[in-house]
């Protein structure tokens, strides 16, 4: 078998999977694995921006949490859920990129810093203007959509509206990638300096990874707005943003698959280790350093470095693997 | 009329000392901060748990029956040991070559750690902390000052005059200096770079302990102090200059005395965001801080 | 392979963890028993837990054993939802908890949709505006709080101006803001509307901010370690001024981290351990036995919640029925005549609310003392 119809049919054995897990599970799991999904969207925006771009950002939540408020005041006030998603995608691009126009001017860390200004700032903003977002006290109730007549309200089915999206924004993610456009996301991470004396416009293209990174930020707010039906500042301040770095750095930072697993690891893991309680998070914490030391590039990256340590089915039969 | 006045400038010494007091703490914090990346580059994201954890050592130690001098040793022992020594060796220098970004994941990882680890083993209420100076106030022109807070800046200042001395007068400290400044030369030189750099962890775990011994008489032992420390002390280090100490004691004593005034005299509720609109802006229009030197950008 | 992985866990998750026997009667406990609310609930749980015990100890409720599963929503709405949902998916007879208003919120509608009664320690004033019929409070709301609590600064105090001071969190906003519809309604005017932050440490600002006020009272409305880090500050700049609160100020953690600071405060006690009522007292010795620490008002809300629970549906229903014990609850009174482990006499009204005496008292030399009962708000 050759290494890709392994991955075609693994990806297949995943399809079905994710397909049929809701029989298999109870309304807990359902949500669980919906949250999963959700925060898969905003992990591959940020892998996009930091993984593939190379830039260093920790304002995802901020727009995770753009794209929830504008989805729960419009549909609270009627608007369809389609309109509230396509609306925050593109304010959170928007935000993305007039923040990254100044600050993508700076590298690395002193961007990190910026971003996480830019986070707290936000949330601030969040819980004080209690005349837009409702302030501390949130906005509940939050109306999960109707499509085509078919009301999502259920578990089950908003599940597959989440999996939908979730299909919808990897197949673009991918194609991106495939694309121009992200090899030379690839360049100017790599080498910037270099990347720009060879006429690659390093600036629009950070700016368009930046950019489309908080759009994604800001899809999968929307559909967590839906999620849990009810929205309030607490959850994004720059804990989910550490958190979503957590993940895409634990996955596999700049590989496709990184954040699939990374979520897993973030967010459906908790749930396994249960029994570990109040010891979860320290658990966590230990096993994102002793990952760190150990493989940097994350899960995927230690799949990557295992598989090549497989012996080859080439013809070079004869020598023995060292 | 002239009460009002007078309440004025009361009031104004009491932001004053209170401002200096805490931008002491953040500019020992900054100053660890600033010392690491320059000679190192490392960027410590738990440097704000350095300042918490110290604190929980002291207490630990009084637990077992040390009284409060032995158990301060005990403590500060302990971080150097944990925070300088380990922390080198186990995180900082199986990461470095990996670059930058797995050494700051690992340093938030790290953080968390902490930051759970108190919380289970030790607990996760506020615990009281017996303070340094006696519990009581003078009064410095009509206002009304803690003897702890002029003991935290009086400490403070003595922490970073010793420091100075040191780098500058001293074969060791001079070295230091070389290295941060140019590890390759430095090394041709015959400087041994390895101890030095770990001797710039074993400060900064000495500077942050003393800030925990400061500080946490006033701010109650819990192991979330970390969270908002430190984000101050890289405000600060960023703002006063990333790489001069000098410039970490400005960050610092900034930071302290304009979040304090912003406070009483702005919106209550944005108040942390004056620190961070600062950031910003320094950032993006002198990235190298107040005091410090514009870096290079190597191909 | 990575996606073996992630099926492998998607599926193991099906795995319950705890199965009860089938002749045990279940309760689910949620509460914030991580982050920022970690302290509340452990005392709620805490408090729960002895009761189960003893009512376990003399048979469970009609012959049958209570088991109570704990839930960690770690103060974040989103696993709030997961855990409320994870919790109703083991069909339990009744919900304790949560306690953060916020968490109460997003948890609320699965709880009513899925008919189980829900004891709440929330005290928003809206939790009980919503319509829920099932949702019941263990403590005062703070729309009932707020009006003893002015009716003190009005008649004793009598203060015509006052500071407030709030912790900037779903508790600390709807403290102040129903205080300042009650001052309105008073004719007191605030002169200063100072907010803080939850785990702020340094509050010279703020004491710089309530002084220049020249209030003729300060109201001071923050979690514990934030009131203790407050009254040392304020009394180390010299203020004279009556500085009054609720339970969390005048409660016994304030007392010890702030030391002498605390002494003079005064404030309105809806629930404590140290009111002057046999059974509380009996209750605070056994807890201290029972878990090596002192019990805050959290406790104090999951001990007696449970025995009402188990009061109602022994003695009213003699059955297990959801809907029939969320009925028999709405305005009812229990006195612990009937039921000791209710402590102090409880009426539930039929929005859910709760009515009880409440207390004003005064912290004299390191010890919270009653200076006064207040009656019940509704009719005896």
């Amino acid at each position: 078998m050759t290494a890709s119809a392994l991955r075609i049919a693994a990806c297949a054995v995943a399809a079905v999977v994710l397909i049929a897990a809701p029989f298999g599970l109870k309304p807990y799991g359902i949500y669980v694995l919906s949250l999963w999904a959700v925060t898969v969207i905003a992990a591959i925006g940020l892998n996009l921006t930091l993984g593939y771009a190379g830039q260093v950002s920790l304002a995802q939540a901020a727009f995770v949490g753009i794209g929830a408020y504008i989805a729960a005041l419009l549909t609270t006030n009627g608007w369809p859920f389609t309109a509230a998603y396509v609306l925050a995608f593109a304010a959170c691009f928007a935000v993305g990129w007039l923040l990254g126009y100044p600050a993508l001017r700076v590298q690395h860390h002193y961007l990190a810093f910026v971003t996480l200004a830019f986070n707290t700032l936000v949330f601030l903003m969040f819980r004080n203007e209690e005349w837009l977002t409702g302030g501390i006290y949130g906005i509940n109730r939050v109306p999960r959509p109707e499509l085509f007549g078919v009301s999502t309200a259920s578990p089950r089915a908003f599940y597959y509206f989440c999996l939908v999206h979730l299909v919808l924004v990897a197949a673009a993610a991918w194609w991106l990638i495939r694309s121009p456009w992200g090899r030379a996301f690839v360049a100017v991470r790599e080498n910037p300096l270099r990347a720009a004396a060879l006429g690659v416009d390093t600036r629009r293209y950070t700016l368009m990874a930046f950019a489309l990174g908080a759009g994604l930020g800001g899809v999968s707010g929307a559909l967590y707005a839906a999620l849990l039906q009810y929205v309030d500042p607490t959850p994004f301040s720059l804990t989910l943003s550490l958190n979503l770095l957590l993940m895409v750095v634990v996955g596999g930072s700049g590989y496709f698959l990184g954040p699939f697993l990374g979520g897993a690891v973030a967010v459906l893991l908790p749930e396994w280790l249960r029994f570990a309680q109040n010891y979860y998070l320290f658990g966590y914490a230990l096993v994102v350093m002793v990952l760190m030391v150990f493989c940097p590039t994350g899960l995927i990256g230690l799949g990557a470095r295992l598989v090549k340590l497989l012996p080859k089915q080439t013809a070079a039969a004869g020598k023995p693997a060292p | 009329m002239f009460t009002d006045h007078w309440s004025l400038i009361t009031d104004f010494l009491q932001l004053l000392v209170a401002g200096l007091a805490t931008g002491a703490i953040y500019a020992l914090a900054a100053i660890g901060f600033t010392l690491l990346w320059q000679t190192s580059q490392t960027i410590n994201f738990a440097q704000g748990e350095f300042v918490m954890l110290p604190a929980f050592f002291v207490l630990a130690a009084m637990n077992v029956g040390l009284p409060l001098p032995a158990a301060i040793v005990a403590g500060i022992a302990a971080s150097v040991l944990v925070l300088g020594v380990l922390f080198k060796q186990l995180v900082v220098d199986p990461m470095l070559r990996h670059g930058v970004l797995p050494l700051v994941i690992s340093t938030i990882a790290l953080g968390l750690l902490l930051k759970e680890g108190v919380k289970e083993f030790y607990g996760a209420e506020a615990q009281s902390f017996p303070p340094l100076g006696a519990d009581l106030n003078v009064s410095i022109g009509g206002a009304s000052i803690s003897v702890q807070s002029l003991v935290v800046i009086a400490a403070a200042v003595v922490a970073v005059a010793a420091l100075q001395l040191f780098l500058a007068h001293t074969r060791t400290g001079r070295s230091m200096q070389a290295t941060a400044q140019n590890p390759a030369v430095a090394r041709i030189l015959g400087i041994p770079v390895e101890r030095m750099i770990l001797y710039t962890f074993l400060i900064n775990a000495a500077l942050t302990a003393l800030a925990s011994i400061l500080v946490t008489p006033i701010y109650l032992a819990k192991f979330t102090n970390g969270e908002w420390l430190g984000l101050y002390a890289f405000i600060a280090a960023i703002v006063g200059g990333f790489n001069q100490v000098r410039g970490a004691i400005v960050g610092g004593l900034l930071l302290g005395i304009v979040d304090n005034f912003a406070a009483a005299y702005l919106s209550a509720a944005y108040r942390s965001a004056l620190p961070l609109v600062i950031l910003v802006v320094v950032i993006l229009f002198r990235p190298q801080g107040l005091l410090g030197r514009l870096e290079e950008r190597s191909v | 392979m990575r996606f073996w992985l992630g099926a492998a866990v998607a599926a193991a998750m099906a795995v319950c963890v705890g199965q009860a026997a089938a002749d045990d009667i279940k309760f689910a406990n949620i509460g914030e028993l991580s982050g920022a609310g970690a302290v509340s609930s452990t005392n709620w749980r805490d408090g729960a837990t002895l009761a189960v015990e003893e009512i376990n100890a003399k048979g469970g409720i009609l012959g049958r054993h209570i088991v109570m599963t704990n839930y960690d929503d770690q103060t974040n709405p989103g696993m709030a939802r997961a855990q409320m949902q994870k919790a109703i998916d083991d069909d339990p007879y009744v919900i304790l908890g949560p306690i953060f208003s916020g968490m109460v919120k997003v948890s609320m509608t699965l709880a009513q949709q899925a008919e189980i009664p829900q004891f709440i320690g929330g005290e928003a004033s809206d939790l009980t505006q919503l319509g829920d019929p099932y949702l019941f409070r263990t403590s005062y709301g703070q729309q009932a709080s707020m009006p003893k609590i002015a009716n003190y600064i009005h008649d004793v105090v009598k203060a015509k101006s006052v500071a407030v001071v709030w912790v900037n969190n779903d508790f600390g906003k709807g403290g102040r803001d129903n205080f300042t519809k009650e001052m309105n309604a008073r004719g007191i005017k605030i002169v200063a509307d100072i907010s803080t932050e939850s785990g702020q440490t340094d509050f010279a600002a703020d004491v710089v901010k309530a002084k220049a006020a020249k209030a003729d009272a300060i109201f001071v409305y923050t979690n514990e370690e934030e009131s203790a880090r407050f009254l040392r500050e304020i009394r180390k700049q010299g203020v004279t001024v009556p500085l009054i609160g609720e339970t969390t100020l005048v409660s016994q953690k304030v007392i010890e981290l702030a030391g002498d600071a605390a002494n003079g405060i005064r404030g309105h006690v809806g629930l404590s351990a140290d009111i002057p009522v046999p059974g509380v007292q009996e209750f605070k010795a056994k807890f201290q036995k029972r878990f090596n620490y002192a019990p805050d008002h959290n406790a104090i809300k999951g001990y007696t919640a449970v025995y009402a629970i188990r009061f109602v549906t022994e003695k009213k229903l003699g059955k297990f029925d959801r809907k029939g014990l969320a009925a028999a609850l709405h305005g009812l009174t229990i006195a612990p005549e009937e039921e000791p482990g209710i402590l102090i006499a409880t009426t539930w009204d039929d929005k859910g609310d709760i009515d009880r005496i409440s207390f004003l008292a005064e912290v004299v030399n390191g010890k919270q003392q009653i200076t006064e009962t207040l009656p019940k708000l509704g009719k005896q």
